[in-house]
């Protein structure tokens, strides 16, 4: 591969618990990844812009408030709208289980949740971004 | 910390009888060297990473004065305890956080809790609330009622204490930003039931400095904020005199990352920059100070837990003396209500984390809190079902009336590990507050991002060390079985509708043109610098949202905006 892979960490609505995308963020920069974070009380509007500006592989997004079911699909339209149907959205954070098989049929890549390793996570990005690039 | 530095930073007093222990203990040392080894490949730390020793004897503790740093209960310093009989005259207050969906909902769940026999009441309020929008405000979508209580007006708290007599029950709202608000919609309710605000009981936890370190439900930047909060404390002193006017918190620190002693360090440093906002602005430290309140982290590693509470009664209670001058006692109290942590629940395997938070609780209680919290086991999930809730409530209930431990005070006072560890955790508070100094106190150094970057270093540091396997986790990274999922509490989508709903009938039906004028007295008071209590009770009673009086706020004082970084 010839760049890092890019990842938007990003931090939507008003959830102010930071704990977790500040551990991801960190971890997938060791991981040899290239990570900018939002910062919080991020719009799905901003979200989706930074990821374009930022030519993002992965937009991350952490979210621990219960209003998964509104940003999400939110985010997803905006990057399709905006030509960026391809970038790769993954979730962690509180997601119930049924909310979690719903955002996965709406194109949410994956929902990692609680306790999850985050070597699960970067493995699951590096596989992916493989997988994309065999593709195209 | 190695035995050598211990015993140089705790010389034991020279003598006969100490030499002989001392060769008595490097005796003993060697031989258990020889005889055993530590199990392989785990950490021997605490859970905040510091080295705890094979064993601890008279030697640790041998430097310190009884009476000068452990005293009695109810005395200075008071390591031992604020009262003079603690459980024994009184138990600690059980009080679990609730808040869910609209106010109807929450009214019913304090009607649940105080009937199965809860002693005081905590408000949890939504992300919107939280942070100062109304419920119809765009940036709320989707987020009303569902981590807390939707509250806009003063209509919906009249809802909220349906039936609860506010000078019977005592009443914790977590709100910080717009604290003031907040606070005005209680006092406007209790005028309702036609009590006086003098016997009001509660407490608004009004932390602002904790937001922007750890929490993030700010609405305005550091400097108005404590302007807001100092008016608080002067409004109170005279009109509220029995509420907490800040619990100065550092529960949400240690939720974010922190180790024990940088929870300690980082909310004792904001309790006195509140200490000299409140004397800057000229009050006496002793008409204020002692209804100044804590709230701690009661995380998993038991002693630290302990001995991290009991350094924090000692160091707030000689500094207020000391350093500001306090002269009564109540100010040098250091008075606390703890939660168990949140932050250590684990998804897999929920059902242990009652186990959990009883050791938690217990530390709690070892550790001679006035108030308690226990967490559901459900709630790395959700917010908690009426049954995980319960299960909670009777945690405490067995600690206090089943196990012995509210029998006699601070248990463990005197033994050779939590002495040894409370002069450490207070040695490694200080250290914090001389480098907190050198950076020009606590507001320069969290614009800096001083706080957030040490809590981002401490809690990526323990995340790797369950990731490597050095920490077991029970059902995460160790014993870990497959599951079925259990039953959750879940929020309606129509919670937030019919939120909005309420909202614009009230808009309706009020005298807009009241309201307007109100408002425009608020903007006044914030420009001028007058107090911004009186202005914010008459725009409360005349009906006015959270959203509109938080906004008039934010016209004169601005939005906050901090630096990201991880």
């Amino acid at each position: 591969m010839d760049r890092k892979i890019r990842v938007l960490v990003a931090k939507p609505g008003l959830d102010g618990h930071d704990r977790g995308a500040k551990v991801i963020a960190a971890s997938l920069r060791d991981a040899g990844m290239e990570v900018i974070y939002t910062g919080l009380h991020q719009t799905p509007e901003r979200i989706a812009e930074a990821a374009i500006q930022e030519d993002a592989d992965i937009v991350a997004v952490s979210i621990l408030s219960g209003a998964h079911m509104t940003l999400l699909p939110r985010i997803l339209r905006l990057l399709r709208e905006k030509g960026a149907g391809d970038m790769h959205v993954i979730v962690g954070g509180v997601i119930p289980a049924d909310d979690a098989e719903a955002l996965r049929r709406q194109g949410v890549g994956e929902v990692f949740g609680p306790g999850t390793p985050t070597a699960a996570i970067a493995d699951y990005i590096r596989g992916w971004v493989e997988r994309s690039h065999a593709g195209s | 910390m190695s035995r050598e530095q211990r015993t140089r930073e705790h010389p034991a007093a020279p003598g006969a009888a100490s030499d002989h222990l001392a060769r008595a203990e490097e005796r003993w040392e060697t031989t258990r060297q020889e005889h055993s080894r530590d199990r392989d490949g785990e950490i021997f730390t605490t859970i905040s990473g510091r080295e705890v020793d094979h064993l601890y004897t008279p030697r640790d503790t041998a430097a310190g004065d009884y009476l000068e740093d452990l005293g009695f209960p109810g005395e200075y310093p008071f390591t031992r305890g604020v009262r003079y009989n603690m459980y024994r005259g009184r138990l600690w207050t059980m009080r679990q956080f609730a808040g869910f969906g609209n106010a109807r909902d929450t009214n019913g769940r304090f009607h649940f809790l105080l009937d199965r026999g809860q002693t005081g009441l905590s408000v949890a309020f939504d992300f919107p609330t939280l942070l100062g929008y109304d419920s119809d405000h765009a940036r709320s979508e989707g987020e009303v009622g569902r981590c807390g209580v939707a509250v806009d007006s003063l209509a919906d708290m009249e809802v909220l204490f349906d039936g609860i007599p506010l000078d019977k029950v005592s009443t914790s709202m977590t709100i910080n930003g717009p604290a003031a608000v907040i606070f005005a919609f209680y006092l406007a309710v209790a005028e309702k039931q036609g009590v006086p605000f003098s016997a009001l009981r509660g407490t608004i936890q009004n932390d602002i400095l904790k937001e922007y370190i750890a929490q993030k439900m700010w609405c305005f930047p550091p400097r108005p904020s404590m302007k807001v909060i100092t008016d608080i404390l002067a409004f109170s002193t005279t009109e509220v005199p029995q509420w907490n006017t800040i619990s100065i918190s550092g529960y949400h620190i240690r939720e974010a990352g922190s180790t024990a002693a940088q929870e300690l360090a980082f909310t004792l440093a904001n309790g006195f920059a509140y200490v000299e906002a409140g004397i800057a602005a000229g009050l006496d430290v002793d008409a204020f100070a002692p209804r100044l309140s804590f709230f701690f982290n009661s995380h998993l590693d038991f002693f630290e837990e302990i001995a991290k509470f009991r350094a924090a009664r000692r160091i707030w209670a000689r500094t207020m003396r000391g350093k500001y001058g306090a002269k009564k006692k109540e100010s040098w109290l250091l008075r606390f209500h703890t939660q168990t942590a949140g932050c250590s629940l684990t998804a897999q395997q929920p059902e242990n984390n009652i186990v959990r938070t009883a050791f938690q609780a217990l530390a709690g209680v070892l550790g001679g809190t006035q108030s308690l919290h226990t967490n559901s086991m459900d709630e790395t999930l959700a917010l908690p079902t009426e049954k995980a809730v319960q299960i909670a409530l009777r945690t405490q209930q067995v600690i206090a009336h089943e196990t012995g431990v509210a029998n006699t005070m601070d248990p463990l006072g005197g033994s050779y590990f939590v002495e040894a560890m409370t002069d450490r955790i207070e040695r490694e508070a200080e250290d914090y507050f001389r480098r907190i100094g050198e950076k020009g106190g606590v507001i320069p150094a969290l614009e800096e991002g001083f706080f957030q970057r040490e809590i981002a270093d401490a809690s990526y540091r323990y995340q790797l060390e369950i990731e490597d396997r050095r920490r077991v986790i029970v059902g995460v990274n160790e014993y870990v079985v497959e599951e079925d999922p259990i039953e959750i509490l879940k929020i309606e989508p129509k919670v937030e509708t019919n939120q909005i709903g309420s909202l614009q009938a009230l808009r309706a039906r009020r005298d807009g043109r009241l309201v307007e004028k109100r408002l425009g007295e608020l903007a006044a008071a914030c420009t001028s610098g007058a107090n911004v209590m009186p202005p914010i009770l008459e725009a409360t009673r005349a009906y006015a949202t959270l959203g509109e009086i938080v906004g008039t706020m934010k016209k004169v004082f601005g939005e906050y905006v901090e630096p990201a970084m991880f």
